[in-house]
């Protein structure tokens, strides 16, 4: 499905839209390294980390978007650079873990 | 065998900004001169922990990207120190020394040397206080 259809089917607020992706699987990680040995091109990846390498590895990784999980707020240097990168990014209120069944759930 | 094809990009100390900026422009470079996107994007996770270790746990350094006539992709990465005491331990999964902080944003997962091994079809690194240098290849996989 399209990052679009993703959000409209989990109710995500969107703090950056960028280009409408295919969206194939989900990544949950908060260690960098780990999510690039790990993540796969097309996922939308969950996390708690929100400074400007998330941005950097989620583009490297190919991933179709970010989903900010726990509450947590993107500075504004950040949401700046998703931009120039044309990378949707995603609030969730809820846990990580709760975030990644909604998805689940969605279809995704 | 000859190089056809040399840049040097800079990589500064504790610069955690722009990580990831001289990955992508190799990336794109890479993909212009038509490498495959499955050989660019472990030249991409390669430079991007290369840089992060400089930028995290060395004085800053350079990346030399090196294409050859038989189409043989060679990364150098050079730093200004202080070296890696114990470089087995530094290869080992899981070691890190990354500080609180470095930790609190994500890094110190003691992945970036095991992913750059992983992804590299040919991988050297020698180290001393004066600076480490991590020598990589890569090539089309069948
Ligand atoms: N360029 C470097 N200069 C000095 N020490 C380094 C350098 N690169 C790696 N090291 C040492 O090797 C250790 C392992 O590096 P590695 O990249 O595998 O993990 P990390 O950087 O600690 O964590 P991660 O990459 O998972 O965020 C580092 O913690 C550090 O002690
Ligand atoms: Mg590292």
């Amino acid at each position: 499905m399209k990052v679009s259809e993703m959000i409209e089917k989990t109710g995500f607020k969107t703090v950056v839209p960028g280009e409408d992706r295919e969206v194939n699987g989900v990544y949950c990680g908060d260690l960098l390294s780990w999510v690039m040995g790990n993540g796969q091109p097309e996922q939308a990846w969950i996390t708690v980390q929100s400074h400007l390498n998330v941005i950097a590895v989620a583009v490297l990784r190919e991933f179709s978007c970010i989903v900010l999980a726990e509450n947590a707020e993107f500075p504004e240097e950040v949401i700046e650079r998703a931009k120039n990168e044309g990378l949707t990014l995603l609030y969730s209120d809820l846990p990580v873990y709760e975030t990644a069944v909604r998805l689940f759930k969605a279809g995704v | 065998m000859s190089v056809i094809y040399q840049k040097t990009y800079n990589v500064e100390k504790d610069d955690y900004a722009n990580a990831g900026l001289v990955s992508s422009l190799i990336k794109q470079s890479l993909r212009t001169i038509g490498v495959s996107s499955a050989v660019s994007r472990r030249v991409a996770v390669a430079v991007y922990e290369a840089e992060i270790n400089m930028i995290i746990h060395a004085y800053g350094g350079t990346i030399t990207l090196e294409i050859s006539d038989d189409g043989a992709i060679r990364l150098i990465a050079s730093d200004l120190g202080p070296g890696i005491p114990d470089i087995q331990k530094a290869l080992t999964p899981g070691f890190s020394t990354a500080s609180k902080k470095a930790m609190e944003l994500g890094f110190g997962a003691g992945m970036g040397l095991p992913n750059i091994k992983r992804n590299a079809d040919e991988f050297h690194i020698e180290s001393s206080p004066a600076g480490t240098v991590l020598d990589l290849k890569f090539q089309e996989r069948e």
